[in-house]
């Protein structure tokens, strides 16, 4: 069996001794232009990167990411757009893998094997579907697989015992753990520790599952979370970015100085 | 796509949540995924419980007030001359709308779930009002999400909220009405699922809180029918349900005891909003054919562009100013048992100034949508047609609007 780019990298970051970066920016945000430099710059630094495609109902996202989200669609983003970004910067980087992360609609209205089509044709490696829990995402799940296309299973503290041990057997290579009751961005309120109670919770059912940690992660308290198989950070870039744009400052170089910094504080 | 005999239409779903196979689901987050699960299981236990049917029938009568006067409207009637007009004067509950059902429900259910917490999304205002009073009596403690357009335009709503002591929470997010309250009030119970309890103020969002709004506002057709009976001593040959249609919870809680009646007997009529006459926007999916999407958890007809991002809405009345419907209404247009078309900001108004000069009655601008057809179809109808129109709110919300639009 070939092993999965994702899979790949986790592997590199375990031999290494290391949690995985993941960063999730916006596509689009603030403009297509910028936004493919940003991911080209701070990618350096990054594992895996997730690349949100906008929505304009967001249920489960924050103030900052729905910011940037809105950004991104006022100022033009379309479907196509996104799949431009992503084909653009995996000429560029050709074994970071990119994940797509979104709402259910978009792909719906995309027409879902026209969806993972292009996917495919432009290097996606995985999705995200943050509005399409199992089971009710298993045909789906096995579309993406079909493709060789990680659909990424999301386990919360509000999932059951039983339900996550169904949720894995169904999963493909990584899983994300879904730190905390909040929507992205909130503010870390259990303790890591506990967090990483869960985490071992899942990795004790199946091992060989890669898990990051999402929701609530920021360059304060990611070092706490360096045994995870990876972690994931969201709205402070999208923070950052908004700051820059505030700020009549670049957010190629703001970016990359912050992940940069992510990075060290995972190793 | 078919309605089947013999079992509520709430229940005619698959074990997926779809009505028809394409309508509602659970289109939501995994952290959602046990809190729906959780109060699933629990209304299921409940509506079947004497005690709390006993609990619900008990506040209903004694402190929402039922039932709600049906008359007939004698003066609009010959003035249209035509087909007898007839309204069921829901805004006369307790409050002064129909969403007091509902609220009402989601109380008693949040305490027997033990939860001190509740939370709401609100357009007209009406649904949190309800809402808010509902708390109070039941001892929650209570949060409003609510547009800041819908705050400012809706304010005899929001001060009544206030009064009743729950915190108004204004959303500031895209279009800055229902939608976006809603989207808002869901994001709110991801992170506080575990100590509240949610109530989704119409028959949408994921399957559950369709089934729940759809139960409690059923109240209005079980006490219609027997009305009905009770004033022409049968179900007469000719009837006509006419009800505005936003998100559905008033029009679907009007027809449902009505159901298994062939459609040439008990027609039933639902009015969206279409907007200002004007504009191209409005908040009338079914009537104008939008694509099926999803939309705060459930797959329904709604107002998008071909991405799939959700379309601004346009209408004079905050209660119709949502982009989607619920999926019943969905099913109910699919299977040809109801029939929907809309009334513009314009024609509201007019039929508003035509029932209120004929008749002691002061519908807010939501059924005024529903008067305005039955002000177009009832002179082209014969004296043995009965046209009831659902009242389900009354316009003393609207006061500023009304002034502003009409100058009093």
């Amino acid at each position: 069996m070939v092993i999965s780019p994702i899979s790949s990298v986790f592997k590199k970051c375990k031999k290494e001794k290391r949690s995985a970066l993941l960063t999730y920016t916006v596509a689009g945000d603030n403009t297509k232009k910028k936004s493919l430099e940003i991911l080209n710059s701070i990618s350096n630094y990054v594992d895996i990167c997730e690349i949100g495609f906008p929505h304009n109902t967001p249920i489960a996202d924050g103030g900052q990411i729905q910011t940037s989200a809105y950004r991104a669609i006022k100022n033009g983003i379309k479907m196509k757009g996104v799949f431009e970004i992503v084909k653009k910067f995996k000429k560029n980087k050709k074994k970071k893998p990119v994940i797509l992360m979104g709402y259910y609609n978009m792909i719906f209205q995309y027409g879902e094997n026209r969806f993972l089509k292009k996917c495919k044709q432009v290097g996606v490696n995985g999705l995200i579907v943050v509005d399409l829990p199992w089971p009710d995402n298993r045909i789906f799940a096995k579309k993406c697989k079909k493709k060789h296309i990680t659909f990424v299973q999301l386990l919360s503290p509000t999932t059951s015992q039983t339900r996550m041990k169904k949720i894995i057997k169904d999963s493909h290579d990584m899983l994300y753990l879904i730190s905390m009751l909040s929507t992205t961005g909130g503010k870390l309120k259990v303790s890591p520790k506990k967090i990483l109670k869960n985490y071992n919770k899942i990795k004790k059912i199946n091992q060989s599952k890669n898990l990051v940690i999402g929701f609530g992660i920021t360059s304060k308290n990611i070092s706490s979370f360096k045994k995870a198989d990876g972690c994931v950070v969201g709205s402070e870039i999208c923070k950052k970015i908004s700051k820059s744009i505030e700020k009549r400052q670049n957010p190629v170089k703001n970016l990359s100085n912050m992940v940069k910094n992510l990075r060290r504080e995972l190793s | 796509m078919k309605i089947k005999k013999g079992i509520p239409l709430i229940d005619q779903h698959d074990k997926n949540g779809f009505w028809g196979g394409k309508f509602g689901g659970n289109f939501i987050p995994e952290t959602l995924k046990k809190p729906v699960e959780d109060l699933t299981t629990l209304f299921e236990k409940l509506r079947k419980d004497k005690k709390f049917i006993k609990q619900r029938d008990y506040y209903f009568k004694n402190w929402v007030g039922s039932p709600t006067p049906f008359i007939k409207l004698h003066n609009l009637t010959r003035y249209l001359g035509g087909a007898q007009i007839w309204a069921k004067v829901v805004s006369e509950a307790n409050g002064g709308a129909h969403k007091i059902y509902n609220a009402t429900v989601h109380s008693l259910i949040a305490k027997r779930a033990g939860k001190k917490y509740i939370v709401g999304d609100t357009g007209a205002g009406y649904a949190g009002k309800m809402l808010s009073m509902a708390a109070k009596k039941f001892d929650l403690k209570c949060k409003i999400f609510m547009g800041i357009k819908d705050i400012q335009r809706q304010k005899p709503n929001c001060d009544a909220m206030k009064k009743n002591g729950a915190e108004i929470v204004p959303v500031y997010t895209g279009s800055q009405t229902l939608v976006d309250a809603v989207s808002e009030c869901m994001r709110y119970w991801v992170s506080n699922c575990d100590t509240t309890h949610m109530c989704v103020g119409s028959t949408v969002g994921p399957n559950i809180f369709v089934k729940i709004c759809g139960w409690s506002t059923s109240q209005i057709s079980r006490e219609l029918f027997k009305q009905i009976k009770k004033e022409f001593g049968k179900i007469p040959k000719k009837i006509k349900l006419l009800n505005c249609c936003g998100g559905g919870s008033s029009s679907f809680g009007f027809w449902n005891e009505f159901m298994h009646y062939n459609k040439k007997q008990i027609e039933f009529i639902g009015i969206e909003a279409g907007g200002p006459k004007n504009s191209k926007k409005h908040a009338a999916p079914l009537t104008y054919g939008s694509k099926i999407g999803i939309l705060h958890g459930a797959a329904q007809y709604v107002n998008q562009n071909s991405e799939g991002q959700i379309e601004e809405t346009e209408s004079i009345s905050a209660g119709l100013d949502y982009p989607g419907v619920s999926p019943l209404h969905c099913f109910l247009k699919d299977s040809k048992r109801a029939r929907y078309t809309a009334a513009s900001d314009e024609e509201a108004l007019k039929a508003y100034q035509l029932v209120t000069r004929y008749e002691n009655l002061n519908p807010s601008l939501e059924p005024s949508h529903a008067f305005a057809e039955a002000i177009k179809i009832a002179p082209k109808l014969s004296k043995d047609t009965i046209l009831i129109v659902n009242s389900c709110g009354d316009a003393h919300k609207d006061r500023d609007i009304l002034k502003q639009r009409l100058g009093k």
